[in-house]
């Protein structure tokens, strides 16, 4: 099966593209039989909802793909990742493990551990964290989650969706699997597409099609775009020039456009909104959702976050968005993970792309998109670690 | 001749707390932040010198936080 996942060219679907036949690779070195699978459908990002979405859908597909890991690596323990609080999830998946063990399957049995829902309980070393008993924040390891990961065991992280392929894969062969996409992102991808748009919800999009298609099966934007994020919390700001004819192959977007595609996020903003407001919005629940381990983390978004609150407000000089861009310059790769990083990354795309509300919110007027609806409010923080 | 492998200053920023003493050893690869937290050169060592120092700001570290680590071939 790594073989064939080698062949079809698979990367994971939770935001970091990272080949899957790697990931497994790495695991299949170390393993011992008693290796870990761990499904993460956490999904801690609040525009996404792909993962719960597919998991109360095909529940067979994911523990599929999940057994068919288990079975290559030689795990012995299964375990499904899940968010605390979505009872519709919880049923279907409870139905479907049921229906699992009454077929007779012959796999290792998957166990439900749950986590508190926070933005980076999903990230692996949290989860690795969270599985082997501890809270759901991430930690500081030289060595490999695929050498060392839960209880110390061997362990595979990996997204719901990748999963889910990972089945569709084993059924169809890579050949199959290599339809749709591209060279360097092969197969389908899901989309959660939100925001100004008329028929919100998750699509399954060709990577080798463009963005302007996504939104025309979306039904289109209620209202003219003011411009759209990508990618989540931990993604990109785009111009409204560009949704048309943005490619979404992922490598072509990181090296053409600097844009990070993420977990598939689009949530479209309209053109009454602002997205420095939008941003600053969303920095501010970033800054919370801080596991508080880091100094360069709790104070470096702690501080751009009650600047960036000014600059929303228009309660703030030219000077600082000069501070708030020394410090996102300053916090950059100094945390054990990497949520000030994405954190950043929103709002440095943010102030380029939304340089013209910025003068006006530096320079004491209101911003007529101060006001604007229609985008979707960051969550309030989430409550714990377990 | 054999060349030594590189090495690296690395930070553990869990177990930092931002003391500082490590920046004060060796500024040459090690700066601080707005809050006081080090900003470490990620570039191998270069020279017996630095090592020295750079080892003496591992051991000299309260939260045993700061760490040298061997720098991977071809990286």
């Amino acid at each position: 099966l790594v073989d064939a996942l080698t062949k079809s060219g698979l990367r994971g679907r939770g935001g970091a593209w990272f080949p899957t036949w790697r990931k497994w690779a790495g695991v299949a070195q170390h393993t011992d039989g008693h290796a870990v699978v761990v499904i993460n459908a956490s999904e801690g990002e609040p525009l996404s909802s792909k993962d719960r979405t597919l998991l109360s859908m095909r529940p067979h597909l994911v523990f599929d793909g999940a057994a068919l890991a288990a079975e290559t690596l030689g795990a012995d323990d299964v375990v499904l990742y899940l968010s605390r609080g979505n009872k519709e999830t919880e049923t279907v998946v409870r139905q479907a493990l049921k229906e699992r063990i009454d077929a007779g399957v012959r796999e290792p049995p998957v166990r439900v551990v749950h986590t508190s829902h926070r933005y980076i309980a999903g990230e692996s070393s949290a989860v690795i964290n969270r599985v082997s008993g501890g809270p759901s924040k991430p930690k500081f390891s030289l060595q490999r989650s695929s050498q060392k990961g839960v209880n110390d065991h061997p362990t595979l992280v990996q997204n719901t969706e990748t999963l889910a392929h990972v089945g569709m894969i084993a059924r169809y062969g890579s050949d199959w699997f290599r339809r749709l996409g591209t060279d360097s992102a092969p197969g389908t991808m899901l989309m959660t597409v939100c925001g100004n748009v008329r028929t919100p919800g998750v699509y399954e999009v060709d990577p080798g099609a463009q963005l302007g298609g996504v939104l025309a099966a979306a039904g289109g934007t209620t209202t003219p775009a003011g411009g759209a994020l990508i990618g989540g919390y931990f993604g990109t700001w785009l111009p409204a020039s560009w949704l048309p004819g943005l490619p979404l192959d992922v490598d072509t977007l990181r090296k053409t456009y600097k844009v990070a595609l993420g977990c598939g996020v689009l949530a479209v903003l309209p053109y009454n909104g602002c997205g420095v407001v939008e941003a600053a919005r969303i920095f501010s629940y970033l800054a919370a959702e801080s596991a508080g381990q880091c100094g360069p983390c709790v104070n470096g978004l702690a501080a751009i976050s009650e600047t960036m609150d000014r600059i929303a407000v228009s309660d703030a000089v030219p000077t600082d968005v000069d501070r708030v861009q020394r410090w996102i310059a300053m916090v950059r790769d100094r945390g054990a993970c990497h949520h000030p990083d994405g954190a950043v990354e929103l709002l440095s795309s943010a102030l380029t792309v939304f340089g013209d509300h910025l003068r006006l919110h530096v320079s004491g007027q209101r911003c007529f998109g101060a006001e604007g609806t229609g985008f979707p409010p960051p969550p309030p923080p989430g409550r714990g670690w377990r | 001749m054999i060349e030594r492998p590189k090495r690296r200053l690395r930070v553990n920023p869990i177990l930092c707390e931002g003391y500082g003493y490590c920046a004060e050893i060796v500024p040459e690869l090690i700066g601080l932040d707005d809050w006081g937290f080090p900003i470490v050169d990620p570039r191998p060592i270069d020279g017996a010198v630095l090592e020295d120092l750079a080892e003496r700001a591992v051991a000299t570290c309260p939260r045993l936080a700061l760490l040298l680590e061997q720098v991977p071939p071809g990286s």
